[in-house]
């Protein structure tokens, strides 16, 4: 069964530029493990090496934060929707960007 | 806080009844709600994107004292979302800029700058004297050390923050409400953060997001409504929607939680991890690089020396500015087109400052490619050092 995955606006480029996405799952972690092996580049975004979702990269099941639900174990249905909130900080490259002179 | 039903000594004069008389008929504020705001004492971090609409409202709106940290100066990217201040106000302090513009709005404001960085070392210092803070700040290191501070002061943190069409926006720190670690316990690597190929913000939103950080602000000076406490407020501008989510105090956060293990300022910037990124080589240390510069490059082109110019920015820049004679092939493309170039070429591969092309000479490299140097600073180093008709951004 598929939920709907919103895709925040510094993931689009790993999903295409798509807003959101339809994945399959019966609980969050399996929506999150299908999600990153249809869209391979977002995986480093979300998942450690160890393959633990990263802590700055918050995911919500409908309006509730998944770490308050049972994780990743947290069971959805067809109707949910799943939000992945990355921590954000402006727009300008000085403050956020990944080298210093790009 | 200065916000609940203490007697408020100010006064208001005639001339402020007068200007305040569309607050003073609304009976959630009346006489007494603007006298609260007289006398309420308000920290912005930041008088940029965000705090530009903080500043002109809640000096409107008649807050008696706004305090300003900003130690930048304002150039001419700003003025596309930094309301606040005009052309002429190009190279001075923001925060002398933001002064001019306050006080020609209301007079009646006090504003009390700081033009210096925030720091572990000043802020307790400098939120000691004020009710609230409104964060609006663009960065990692200055967002954790303003939520810590307010958690170790007491101090309310009205908070938002934004990327491209997107915004976020919360009141923090209030008591028994959840902080920004909670939310958010730790930053992300610098790695991870969006390179400056994917920053940029439309220069509403900032404007929107805000005007909610003054609205919130106002509230909780009034005493008035629910705050935006335990949630959070997602906007996003292409969808024209608001979405509500829910926000936990955690009760292991290391600031706010039961048993906190932060009791005072730590070092931000370690935090952050952005000491290693600070001290490391400008350009991301890239064994055998070979860079040209700027001029030396216009010699090789003038002397007709047969070489392949490789723009590694996006199509967006490439419109922008270009080096002459130079192809496009953004970094994130050079993989699947890497084989239109030849292994034999003399290669200069080049972006905006030199960070992202130092990324693809690595690449090309390890590809087989030989003769690959990179321009140093970018094609910014060629406005300022070629051809100044190139414009820089
Ligand atoms: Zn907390």
């Amino acid at each position: 069964m598929a939920v709907k995955v919103y895709i925040p606006t510094p993931l689009r480029p790993y999903t295409d530029r798509k807003d959101a996405v339809e994945v399959s799952g019966s609980d969050v972690g399996e929506v999150l493990q299908q999600l990153v092996s249809s869209h391979p580049q977002l995986k480093s975004h979300l998942f450690t090496a160890e393959g633990k979702l990263r802590s700055f990269v918050n995911v919500y099941l409908n309006d509730e934060d998944i770490r308050y639900t049972g994780a990743e174990k947290t069971p959805v249905k067809p109707s949910d929707t799943l939000s992945i909130v990355p921590s954000i900080a402006g727009g300008s490259p000085a403050s956020a960007c990944c080298c210093s002179r790009c | 806080m200065a916000t609940t039903a203490e007697p408020v000594s100010v006064n208001l004069s005639n001339d402020e009844i007068m200007r305040y008389s569309r607050h003073l008929i609304i009976p959630e504020v009346g006489i007494e709600g603007q006298r609260k705001l007289k006398a309420a004492r308000v920290l912005m971090i930041g008088a940029g994107g965000l705090g530009a609409p903080v500043a002109l409202y809640l000096a409107a709106a008649g807050v008696g004292t706004l305090g300003v940290v900003d130690y930048d100066t304002v150039d001419f990217t700003n003025l596309q979302r930094q309301v606040i201040h005009g052309t002429g106000d190009v190279g001075r302090l923001k925060l002398e800029s933001a002064r001019n513009t306050i006080t020609e709005i209301n007079p009646n404001v006090k504003v009390v700058g700081y033009a210096e960085k925030l720091t572990s070392e000043n802020a307790l210092q400098i939120f000691k004297d004020y009710d609230l803070v409104v964060d609006g700040t663009d960065n990692f290191p200055t967002r954790y050390l303003v939520n810590d501070a307010c958690v170790l002061t007491g101090i309310p943190n009205v908070y938002a923050s934004i990327f491209r069409f997107e915004g976020q926006a919360s009141v923090l720190a209030l008591p028994d409400g959840p902080c920004y670690r909670c939310w958010y316990p730790e930053p992300p690597p610098p790695g991870l953060v969006p390179s400056c190929a994917e920053g940029g913000v439309l220069g509403v939103l900032p404007g929107i997001m805000g005007t909610l950080q003054a609205m919130e602000t106002i509230k909780l000076i009034l005493g008035i409504g629910q705050p935006l406490k335990n949630r959070v407020m997602l906007f996003d501008a292409l969808q024209m929607k608001f979405r509500e989510l829910k926000l936990r105090k955690n009760p292991d956060c290391p600031v706010c939680g039961t048993h906190p293990t932060i009791k005072h300022l730590i070092d931000y910037q370690e935090f952050c991890g952005m000491r290693a990124v600070e001290e490391a080589q400008p350009v991301p240390e890239i064994a055998g690089m070979k860079q040209i510069t700027a001029l030396e490059l216009k010699d090789e082109i003038d002397a007709g020396k047969p070489l392949v110019i490789v723009d590694v920015r996006e199509p967006n820049e490439y419109q922008i500015c270009r080096i002459p004679n130079s192809i496009l092939i953004p970094l994130g493309e050079l993989p699947k087109r890497a084989h239109e170039l030849s292994p034999e070429q003399d290669i200069v591969v080049h972006c905006k400052m030199g960070g992202r092309s130092a990324q693809a000479l690595d690449y090309l490299q390890k590809s087989g490619f030989k003769k690959v140097r990179n321009l140093e600073g970018g094609i910014l180093a060629w406005s300022d050092e070629v051809d100044p008709s190139v414009p820089k951004y």
